[in-house]
């Protein structure tokens, strides 16, 4: 047997992390959930190898990146759109892609949309950090972004995959819509503010990150000053800090904090989230509704 | 007790104190290895709240919580950490002078005092500690250092914590401990988890340089 298999980075792109499905379950001792922004993107990568779900892959930021695996492999790219090329030779995006021992696979720049996700059939096998082998660059558990001339190991491939011929593939969003449920601190703000979050034009910032998809728009007026004693915070949280423009909660976003929250964004819609580039604007639909609370004395 | 739905399957549990909050964290913990909670993602206590995070029928749960017979915590309740500190942070004056104390006598309120770990986050492994009485409470310093180091002690509010690695942090500094508070490497990552009682325990400075001997 030769040497155990690795990627070597060629050209890490400005922000290119190892990503899987995260750390839940460790939030009551400060651990982010991280994992992969764009989650279907990274499960159908995963899919398109042969991997499990669980096995980590490249998730990329806008600008591509380069590798160049010690073994032949097989690689797919999906999430945002992109150029893909083997030593040079165009390849298709969103397929299985076999990449020849000493190849250089490249992503290009995101066409449209922001994030790619970069499978390699084994999955990268850098040594997991309680039960992740995710970048979370909160609280810098797991891989430092990927750096020129790093070398990643790669695990061993299972069987060969399920073919795959209707892959889907969602357009970034030319309007980014994010379903809203109010609470839980909706009465920390006047009046119209959930009237304002959902008729008004908000942007993605170019601040935004993988902690937070940050927001510019009308700011939300708040009907009490200060902050809250600290409190357990959801993904999809609407965080509204002092400046009052909304910030939704990513996967690296704190699991505890101080600015109340409006509103939940529903699960599903976040990876359209992580695809949305700055300047593309944000509808918050706003669900209304029974809100349930229970206030028995006891 | 008031239950707030936090999108569609979470729930943010209101309570009186934080007291109340860790004796809610820890029924749910019985309640969760007894197999009586159903599946859930996360239990994170905090100030005065418990988030449950991860539920298949919210609604159900919000209606149930107010039907348990919660168990106060009681003193004994919870394992004991005792952490060794030097008390010889850059802030030992401050506080005394907050404290309306000597800064000699900081350490043996600190160390006199029985801490619990109400809830942790800023960072993994970051308690925070309560006990103090509420006299004791300190401002945060109005400009946050940018690194404290690592096993530094610091207060702020009603709160003691331990940094766990180096970190921007605001915090006043009293002492450093050299305890491990968070190896991602170790089971349990965590020194200082939810619930856990602590003790500090004061232990002679190093061999002052003679310039710091006053």
């Amino acid at each position: 047997m030769s040497a155990r298999p690795t990627l070597t980075v060629v050209a890490p792109g400005p922000l290119t992390t190892v990503q899987d499905l995260g750390r839940p379950g460790l939030a009551h001792l400060g651990v982010p959930r991280s994992g992969a922004l764009d989650r279907p993107a990274h499960l159908l990568a995963n899919r398109l190898v042969g991997n499990a779900p669980t096995a980590a892959t490249l998730e990329t930021t806008l600008g591509g990146c380069a590798v160049r695996p010690s073994r032949a492999v097989t690689a797919a790219v999906t999430g945002a759109f992109c150029a893909v090329t083997v030593d040079g030779a165009p390849a298709p995006w969103g397929a299985p892609v076999r990449v020849p021992a000493g190849a250089v696979l490249a992503i290009g720049p995101a066409g449209s949309g922001v994030r790619c996700h970069v499978a390699f059939a084994g999955g990268v096998a850098v040594d997991p950090v309680l039960g992740s082998r995710a970048t979370d660059l909160l609280s810098g558990l797991g891989p430092p972004p990927l750096a020129e001339g790093a070398e990643l190991p790669l695990g061993a491939p299972g069987p060969r995959p399920a073919p795959a011929d209707a892959i889907p593939h969602p357009a970034p969003p030319a309007t980014l819509v994010l379903r809203v449920r109010p609470g839980p601190r909706d009465d920390w703000f006047a009046p119209g503010a959930l009237a304002t979050l959902a008729g008004a034009r908000y942007r993605v910032s170019p601040a935004a990150n993988r902690i937070g998809l940050r927001t510019e728009g009308p700011p939300l007026d708040r009907a009490r000053d200060g902050e809250l004693p600290s409190e357990g915070m959801v993904l999809g949280a609407v965080q509204v800090p002092p400046d009052g423009l909304p910030v939704v909660f990513l996967a690296d976003h704190p699991p505890t904090g101080g600015y109340p929250v409006i509103g939940v964004v529903a699960e599903p819609d976040l990876a359209a989230a992580a695809q949305a580039r700055p300047g593309t604007p944000v509808r918050f639909l706003v669900r209304g509704g029974a809100i349930h609370r229970t206030a028995p004395g006891r | 007790m008031r239950a707030i739905p936090v999108g569609d399957q979470a729930l943010l549990v209101e309570l009186p104190d934080g007291d109340a909050a860790l004796a809610l964290h820890a029924e749910l913990l019985r309640r969760r290895d007894a197999g009586a909670l159903g599946p859930v993602t996360d239990i994170v206590p905090a100030a005065r709240t418990v988030l449950i995070d991860g539920v298949a029928d919210p609604a159900r749960l919000a209606a149930a919580l107010p039907t348990w017979d919660v168990p106060p915590t009681t003193p004994e309740a919870g394992d004991t950490v005792t952490l060794p500190v030097r008390y010889t942070g850059p802030d030992l004056a401050e506080v005394a002078h907050h404290w309306g104390v000597t800064p000699g006598e900081v350490a043996g309120i600190h160390a006199g005092t029985a801490f619990r770990v109400a809830f942790c986050g800023f960072a993994p492994g970051f308690g925070y500690l309560t006990g103090l009485p509420e006299r004791y409470a300190v401002p945060r310093r109005a400009t946050p250092r940018t690194r404290v180091p690592v096993g530094s002690v610091a207060l702020a509010g009603p709160y003691t914590g331990v940094y766990p690695q180096a970190s921007p942090g605001g915090w006043q500094l009293i002492g450093t401990t050299d305890a491990v508070l968070w190896d991602p490497e170790r089971a349990p990552a965590a020194l200082l988890t939810p619930g856990t009682r602590v003790r500090f325990v004061p232990e002679p400075a190093p061999e002052p340089a003679p310039e710091s001997a006053a």
